[in-house]
């Protein structure tokens, strides 16, 4: 597998997931949480903490992954701390699954946790700490007012309506009601999410997804130790990452990296939007849901707003049931970083473990979108196909 | 509303962006220009982003722009308007608009530049709908 044709579809499996299922950690630090994790997704596979030779971590206490490693006692022979921001624990996924095929690992352990909402974080700054710091810093960007400016652009382009983007949260609300875990469980309506208060117009408090602590973890392994361990088999299928920045002041807000980063994951696992059952995509915002759907090219750009109304997301109701365990907007968003739930509930989905109430049937092809960073400015997009062999 | 100068973070100022600053400080907007491929970029920098040329100077921006977005943080102290704007000269940049109504604010609108001091005093390049 080398040359023009190296893939890693089918390289790797992800065989342990494993969803902190605590909201608020007043009492647990983060290396506790790491450590829960940790065991959790390893216990979900059959797997020890002997058994990882590979472990990937983003945003974790310490020297990239040094930390964690030293925390967890492992011995590694493959560490990764790539910080694609929230889209990071996706693109681990791939990473895990390319140091698999090459055979730096086999059995490759990820990790993420955060405590903000214990340590009092009301609002997220952005990480726009880059060389253009200077440029942003007086602007104080925040995350909310930047994605607003993403949503009021789409809006005058396309005529995107606040009702539209509310539909996005009445979905996932409709599934939070049968996650008991989830921070927000009651189902809100369309009215609801206008009647919320203002944060950065156009978006409502309901158009911001929650802040939370917890955490998350993934086992990714080689073929041959998933073919030796009784759990469900979900193969990596595709997977690619990219960034999209400001380009020297030349930027259209219309759309995000995942324009790029699909198109590759999906070429990979030669599939077509209209093949996956089922999407986990980051929502940090509504308006990144509707973004992400466009870019993605499950509707064509321009049309997100009257493809996600309408309950088109709702699980059993629309064409394309997304977020079935809440979502950041309603379940959880530990360490305000989305990209490990959204694989967490896709490997649910694949497995037929996720709630009754939402678990899509047949579903054997299920896709994971991350949006790391601001959707204004610079971020990265990473995308993760999966299939239930 | 204008904001308070102590509400606004003072830049870091680096060898490359000190001369942005100094200019700043005269009450003018550089840009970067590319003297290889004849383009305006923002922010400036040595290496030309689109060409990677290293023929870069900063040439002075006439102020003037339209608004491509903004989005008005409420929910704290003071309300202030993020905005992205975009420069006669082809590039645009991250700000906040001044001295006028939100309410009142339509993307597509003319802005000119004004400068407000920051923090330690450092002015920097905000934009406005008033008339001059």
């Amino acid at each position: 597998m080398t040359g023009d044709n190296w893939t890693i579809n089918g390289s790797a499996y992800i065989v342990g997931a494993y969803e902190h299922p605590t909201r608020l950690a007043t009492d647990r630090s983060v290396g506790q949480l790491h450590a829960d994790v940790a065991r959790g997704a390893l216990a979900d596979a059959g797997l020890t903490f002997d058994d990882v030779d590979g472990y990937f971590t983003a945003g974790a206490p310490g020297v990239g992954p040094l930390g964690m490693i030293e925390h967890l006692g492992l011995r590694v022979r493959h560490a990764d701390s790539s910080e694609l921001g929230g889209a990071a624990y996706i693109a681990h996924v791939n990473h895990a699954a390319q140091a698999i095929a090459a055979g730096k690992c086999t059995v490759a352990l990820i990790t993420l946790a955060g405590r903000p909402r214990a340590a009092g974080e009301t609002i997220v700054r952005s990480d726009f700490v880059g060389l253009d710091y200077g440029f942003d810093a007086p602007y104080r960007p925040v995350l909310a007012n930047s994605y607003g400016m993403v949503a009021r652009r789409h809006m005058y382009e396309y005529g995107t309506t606040s009702e539209q983007l509310a539909w996005i949260k009445v979905a996932a609300s409709h599934h939070a009601q049968h996650n008991p875990n989830a921070l927000l469980r009651k189902v809100v309506t369309v009215e609801e999410v206008l009647a919320s208060p203002m944060i950065a117009d156009p978006l409502h408090r309901l158009d911001c997804c929650v802040i939370t602590d917890g955490g998350g973890a993934l086992v990714v392994v080689s073929p041959e130790i998933a073919r030796s361990l009784n759990r469900p088999l979900i193969r990596v299928r595709g997977a690619a990452e990219t960034v999209k920045h400001p380009n020297g002041g030349y930027n259209d807000f219309t759309f995000s990296g995942g324009r790029w980063s699909g198109a590759t994951a999906f070429a990979e696992a030669s599939l077509r939007p209209a093949d996956i059952k089922y999407v986990s995509i980051y929502d940090s915002f509504t308006i990144t849901v509707l973004v992400t759907l466009e870019d993605l090219g499950f509707c064509q750009k321009g049309e997100g707003g009257q493809f996600v109304a309408d309950g088109n997301l709702i699980s059993g109701v629309g064409q394309l049931p997304f977020n079935t365990d809440g979502g950041g907007l309603c379940n959880n968003h530990p360490f305000n970083r989305g990209g490990m739930t959204k694989v967490i509930e896709v490997v649910r989905q694949l497995r037929g473990e996720a709630h009754p109430a939402v678990q899509v049937p047949n579903c054997d092809l299920a896709l994971a979108h991350g949006t790391g960073g601001s959707l204004a400015k610079g971020h990265a997009s990473a995308t993760l196909i999966l299939e239930r062999e | 509303m204008r904001p308070d100068s102590q509400s606004v973070p003072s830049p870091d100022i680096n060898p490359e962006t000190a001369p942005i600053w100094k200019a700043a400080a005269r009450g003018e907007l550089a840009l970067g220009y590319c003297a290889s491929c004849a383009k305006y970029h923002h922010y400036p920098r040595s290496l030309c982003p689109f060409c990677h040329s290293e023929r870069t100077e900063l040439r002075m921006s006439q102020g003037k722009g339209t608004l491509y977005s903004f989005s008005t943080l409420h929910r704290v102290a003071e309300p202030y308007t993020l905005a992205w704007v975009t420069l006669e000269e082809g590039p645009s940049l991250l700000t906040n608009i001044v001295d006028a109504d939100p309410a009142t604010l339509n993307i597509g609108q003319n802005v000119h530049v004004v400068f407000i001091a920051s923090e330690n005093g450092t002015p920097v390049p905000m934009f406005t709908t008033a008339s001059k």
